[in-house]
Order: C-alpha cells, then sequence, then structure tokens
C-alpha cells in the first residue's frame, strides 16, 4: 500500500472501517489490474458453464451414438465424438464440473486445515511450534505429484472424492506455513497485547484479531493453489488415477489420446480439453497475481 | 555463518526421520498384508496366526516400524510385490534415465528463464515485458501432458523430425546422436514447463538488484544502462537464482513422472505408474522416500549455496 489515508483520518477510525478501507483499496487496486479483470471474466464464464452444463450441452455426457464413432466434428456433433460414440462438446463442457468442485472444494479444505495448525503454531509458540513446523518440513519434503499419486493408489478405487480428499489432507502446509508467519509477526502488536489486556480470550485474540489481518496472503495462496489443483486433477486423471469414465474430466479425455493413432488423426478428442485446462488454470492464475498486486502481502499491516 | 550451516545440515536428520515415518503411516492405509495374499483355503485361523507372527505382524505398529527403519538404514527398501526383485535394485535401474532428463531440463530451463526474464526486467512495462510474462504464465498454466502430446503431435508426427518416444530407435545403433534426438523432446517439454516459474524469479531478482543503491551510484556517476545492467546488475542478480536450483527438485520430480508417461522414457516416473497399475507398495514407497531424500538435498543444497554467497543471511 503506497498511498495510506493521512494519520489524523487513520487514527479516528476505529479497526472494523480501516479493514473496510483496506479491502475497497485493494478492490480498486485490483480492478486496474487489466489481464486480472479479464481473467475474473473469463473465470466467471467457466463457473457459468459448469454450473448450467445441462442447459448449455447440446447432450448428455455419457450418452452413446451408435451411427458415430470417432466420428469428425459436423453439425450433429460440434466437437465430433470420441472413441466410444459420446458426443466431447457435451463431455467438455460437464467436465468443468470436476475441476471446478476439485479446485474449490480441495483448497477449501487445505485452507481450513492449513489455516488452524498456522494459528496454533504462530499463537502457542514454543514445543508446539517446533513439532508443527517440522512436520511442515517434512510434509512439503515429498514431491507433490508423487505423494499425492502413492496416497490416492493406497486409498482405495480412485475417484473424484479420492483426489479432492487426497488433495486437501496433504495441500495444507504451505498455507500453515504462511499463516504462522503471519500471526507470529501480528501477535507483538500492540492491538492484540491490547486485546489480551482486555482479557480475551486466546480463541477469540486469533479468531477475531489475527486472522482477518492474516487472511489476504492465504487468498493469494488460495487463488494459485486452486489453478494448481485443477492442474493435478487433470495429470491423475489423465494417468488413470483420478475421475474414472464414463464421467468426463478434462484429464481422463485426454488419456485416449495417449495412443499414436488417436493423437494423430482425432485432434478433435484432446486439443478441446487441453485447451480447456490451460485457460481455466491460466485465468486463475492471472486472477491469483492482481490479487496479489492489490492484497500486497508483503505488507505487515 | 559456520553455526548455521551445522544447524542446517542437523536438522535434515529429523527431517529424513519424518519422511520415513509418514511414508511408513500412508503403507500402512494399504489394504490387505502379506500374509492374507498367502491365505490357502486349507488353512486355519491357528495357521494364519502363527504366520503372522512369523512376520511379525502381530507385534504393534512402532515395533514394526522400528524393524522396518532399520532395514532402510542398511539400504534394503524391501521387495517388489510383482516381481520379487530387491525395490532399491528396481529403482536403481531407473535412476539414471530420470536424471539424464531432468537435469537436462533443468539447464535447459535456465538457458531460457535467464535471458528472458533479464529482459522482462530491465525493460519493464514495454511489450517485451508482457511477452515475457505471458510466456512465464503459459509455462505455470501449461498441463505438462498436453504440451507433451502437443509437442508429439507437432514434431512426431505432423512434421516428423523428432521421434514419438523411447530411448533409443528400436533396433538402431542406440549411439549418443540416437540418444540425444530421443531427448530433445520429453527435456524440451520439461524445460518449458519449469522456465515458466524461473522467469519470474529472474525477473523479480533482477529487479530487486536494480533498486539497490549501488546501482543508482553507479548510474550518478555516468555509468552507462548498459554496463550498469551487465557489470552490476545481472551478475548479483543470478547468484540467488541458481541456487534456486536446488528448489526446482520436487517441480521437476512431478513432472518427469508425466512426461515419462507420456514420452515412454523408462525411469522413476514410470515405474511409478507401472507400480501404481500393478498395486506394487513397495516399489511404490520406495520412490516416494527416494525422492522425498532428493528433494531434501535438494533444500539443504539451495539453503547452503545461498548462504555462502549472500553474507546477509544469518539465523541466530
Amino acid at each position: 500500500m503506497s498511498k495510506v489515508l493521512p494519520a489524523h483520518s487513520l487514527a479516528q477510525r476505529d479497526s472494523r472501517s480501516w479493514t473496510e478501507s483496506f479491502w475497497s483499496l485493494a478492490m480498486r487496486r485490483f480492478m486496474r489490474h487489466r489481464l486480472a479483470v479479464a481473467g475474473m471474466a473469463v473465470f466467471a464464464a467457466i463457473a457459468a458453464m459448469a454450473v448450467f452444463a445441462g442447459v448449455i450441452a447440446p447432450g448428455s455426457p455419457t450418452a452413446i451414438d451408435v451411427t458415430a464413432f470417432q466420428a469428425p466434428p459436423s453439425s450433429v456433433h460440434l466437437l465430433g465424438t470420441d472413441s466410444v460414440g459420446r458426443d466431447v462438446l457435451s463431455r467438455v463442457i460437464y467436465a468443468s464440473r470436476v475441476s471446478l468442485t476439485v479446485g474449490l472444494l480441495a483448497v477449501a479444505m487445505y485452507v481450513t486445515i492449513g489455516t488452524i495448525v498456522g494459528s496454533i503454531a504462530g499463537y502457542a509458540a514454543g514445543t508446539i511450534d517446533l513439532v508443527l513446523s517440522r512436520v511442515m518440513d517434512v510434509m512439503l519434503s515429498f514431491p507433490p505429484l508423487i505423494i499425492i499419486l502413492f496416497a490416492v493408489s493406497v486409498f482405495g478405487k480412485p475417484s473424484l472424492w479420492n483426489v479432492i480428499i487426497v488433495l486437501g489432507l496433504l495441500g495444507w502446509p504451505p498455507v500453515a506455513r504462511l499463516v504462522r508467519g503471519q500471526i507470529l509477526a501480528l501477535r507483538q502488536q500492540e492491538f492484540v497485547q491490547a486485546a489480551r489486556a482486555m482479557g480475551g480470550s486466546d480463541v477469540r485474540v486469533v479468531t477475531r484479531h489475527l486472522l482477518p489481518n492474516a487472511m489476504a496472503p492465504v487468498l493469494v495462496a488460495a487463488t494459485f493453489g486452486t489453478a494448481n489443483a485443477i492442474l493435478v486433477e487433470a495429470a491423475l486423471s489423465f494417468l488413470g488415477m483420478g475421475v474414472q469414465p464414463p464421467t468426463p474430466s478434462w484429464g481422463n479425455i485426454l488419456t485416449d489420446a495417449q495412443s499414436l493413432t488417436v493423437l494423430e488423426r482425432m485432434p478433435w478428442l484432446w486439443v478441446p480439453p487441453g485447451f480447456m485446462i490451460l485457460v481455466s488454470v491460466l485465468v486463475i492464475n492471472f486472477v491469483g497475481d492482481g490479487l496479489r498486486d492489490a492484497l500486497d502481502p508483503s505488507l505487515k499491516l | 555463518m559456520q553455526r548455521y550451516l551445522i544447524r542446517r545440515v542437523l536438522i535434515t536428520f529429523p527431517i529424513m526421520l519424518g519422511i520415513t515415518v509418514l511414508s511408513y503411516a500412508i503403507m500402512s492405509l494399504t489394504p490387505g498384508d502379506p500374509v492374507q495374499m498367502q491365505i490357502s483355503p486349507t488353512m486355519t485361523q491357528a495357521d494364519i496366526d502363527i504366520k503372522r507372527a512369523a512376520f511379525g505382524l502381530d507385534r504393534p505398529a512402532y515395533v514394526r516400524y522400528l524393524a522396518w527403519l532399520k532395514e532402510i538404514v542398511h539400504g534394503n527398501l524391501g521387495y517388489s510385490f510383482s516381481s520379487g526383485v530387491p525395490v532399491t535394485k528396481r529403482i536403481g535401474e531407473r535412476v539414471v534415465p530420470t536424471l539424464t532428463l531432468t537435469v537436462t531440463a533443468l539447464v535447459c530451463s535456465y538457458i531460457i528463464a535467464v535471458p528472458v526474464g533479464m529482459i522482462a526486467a530491465t525493460r519493464r512495462y514495454t511489450w517485451m515485458d508482457y511477452v515475457a510474462t505471458l510466456f512465464a504464465f503459459l509455462g505455470i498454466s501449461l498441463p505438462t501432458f498436453f504440451l507433451g502430446l502437443a509437442g508429439i503431435y507437432v514434431f512426431a508426427l505432423r512434421f516428423r523430425i523428432l521421434p514419438v518416444g523411447g530411448t533409443i530407435t528400436l533396433g538402431g545403433d542406440g549411439g549418443f546422436i540416437d540418444q540425444l534426438h530421443h531427448l530433445i523432446l520429453p527435456a524440451g517439454v520439461l524445460a518449458v514447463a519449469g522456465a515458466g516459474a524461473l522467469t519470474r524469479y529472474v525477473r523479480s531478482s533482477v529487479l530487486e538488484v536494480l533498486g539497490q543503491d549501488y546501482v543508482r551510484t553507479a548510474r550518478a556517476k555516468g555509468v552507462t544502462e548498459q554496463v550498469v545492467h551487465r557489470r552490476h546488475a545481472l551478475r548479483n542478480a543470478l547468484i540467488p537464482v541458481v541456487t534456486l536450483a536446488g528448489l526446482q527438485i520436487p517441480a521437476l520430480l512431478a513432472g518427469a513422472v508425466i512426461t515419462e508417461q507420456v514420452f515412454e522414457w523408462p525411469g522413476m516416473g514410470r515405474l511409478t505408474i507401472e507400480a501404481i497399475n500393478q498395486r506394487d507398495y513397495p516399489i511404490l514407497m520406495g520412490i516416494t522416500i527416494v525422492t522425498a531424500l532428493l528433494v531434501t538435498m535438494g533444500n539443504l543444497f539451495a539453503d547452503v549455496t545461498y548462504s555462502l554467497v549472500d553474507p546477509r543471511i544469518r539465523y541466530e
């Protein structure tokens, strides 16, 4: 925040209206980031596509057209059909549901866990912090996809929910580390000491005074995390360890393209889902970049 | 400095121990145990119990963990379910292809990212910076398997200038040129994926140096902008970027799983997928532990080199 409010007006405001002005300032800065705003618009369109898939899609994603196997794009099947005779356009549209569900739920899950663990580590300090920090170090030592593959395969039959749970359970350490750092920096501030001096309980001090001031970088991390979760789900489904056919996922539609004949002769089957993964991940990353600039997480209060 | 280095090295031991604990915990969630696979219809419960005791499965989990850990420390990662071959042997066969692939990709990603990031930083807010930024975001956002498939489609199927996969031409001489020819596409894909994030690091590192007092001093005494960039900014900006190499290991290994699968590259990544398909958990756990140790070493390397090149770093 380069241009803060003049000191006298800051002093007159209570913490609540200051927080609001921080968010409205952030909002204005975000709106100036053109790529981020455009990214937000495209993301809204993809989200609408997921919600209204039933209305937009020309047909069912699992219906089989016995008259058209591996059919190239035509007026009946705008993006052709796959090896089983299913409409590719309908599958690609419905698959957005899978990606967004994984992206949002898995990230919501690990942000919640990460925030709780990070708050405890940062606020409790001492031995508890030492132990929790080492646990984070250990979990961050595993290459992301490999530990996820290991966990998913141990978890039993791969499915959408297994992917969400595994991502949710394994993804929290970076968030926890972030929250811990924020809490450590904030807990020495005078308003926190004041809150404690007035008899605020630990839970109240953390949830009402520390966390609201620590959430800006978490929001940025969650945005980038959503993009990453969509990529990981696509990769898992591509490898056959994620969402199982006939349920369409952008990743599992691409699995067929591992066959060279499909890759060479049926570009309508693998280009659209790949393009959709790229666009959704790209726009979410743009939004994340805009949020980072707007919220300036390097700023401590 | 010395105290920091010693502390930093010592801290890797509890982390390595933690890696084995977590791997063992996930492994213990696997359905069934070794005895269940050997149960025959004629066995009574007493027979099964005897067998379980022989395997030590009747002992508490921490005792089994300690026994297992002792074997790990002696270099025994267990035996493959599917082939009975020691896990270390199966993994050992796959280390070289993966290292060839990832090290080449790492070098290439630096070759791409350093000039692109520098141009983006020294020409900030020009069209060149925007193109570089777009490239960086594409690198971060492109799914490796899609980039790989697109690469095969364009270079192997349309123009037929590169092979579709594998490490050597079947029936060919398998010479150095042939191997190099097979390496270009998979390493290139992995390099582009890694170069995205690296470009951003280079850019912000150069920008940070350009904001330093000594750069302003150099400009004030009349040094041309070109010389400021070359002599003062870029060299200093690259030091922290080079130490980042160790931190690229997790992303490289994760990327290798997919790249190796797409390009039928016989490395650890492909072994991971094979092990998953055969439910070969000892192999999976072995790979998880070995790669985690590699990451730990990479982190150690990054921290140590960074503290050596940047004397300002001081921890307690």
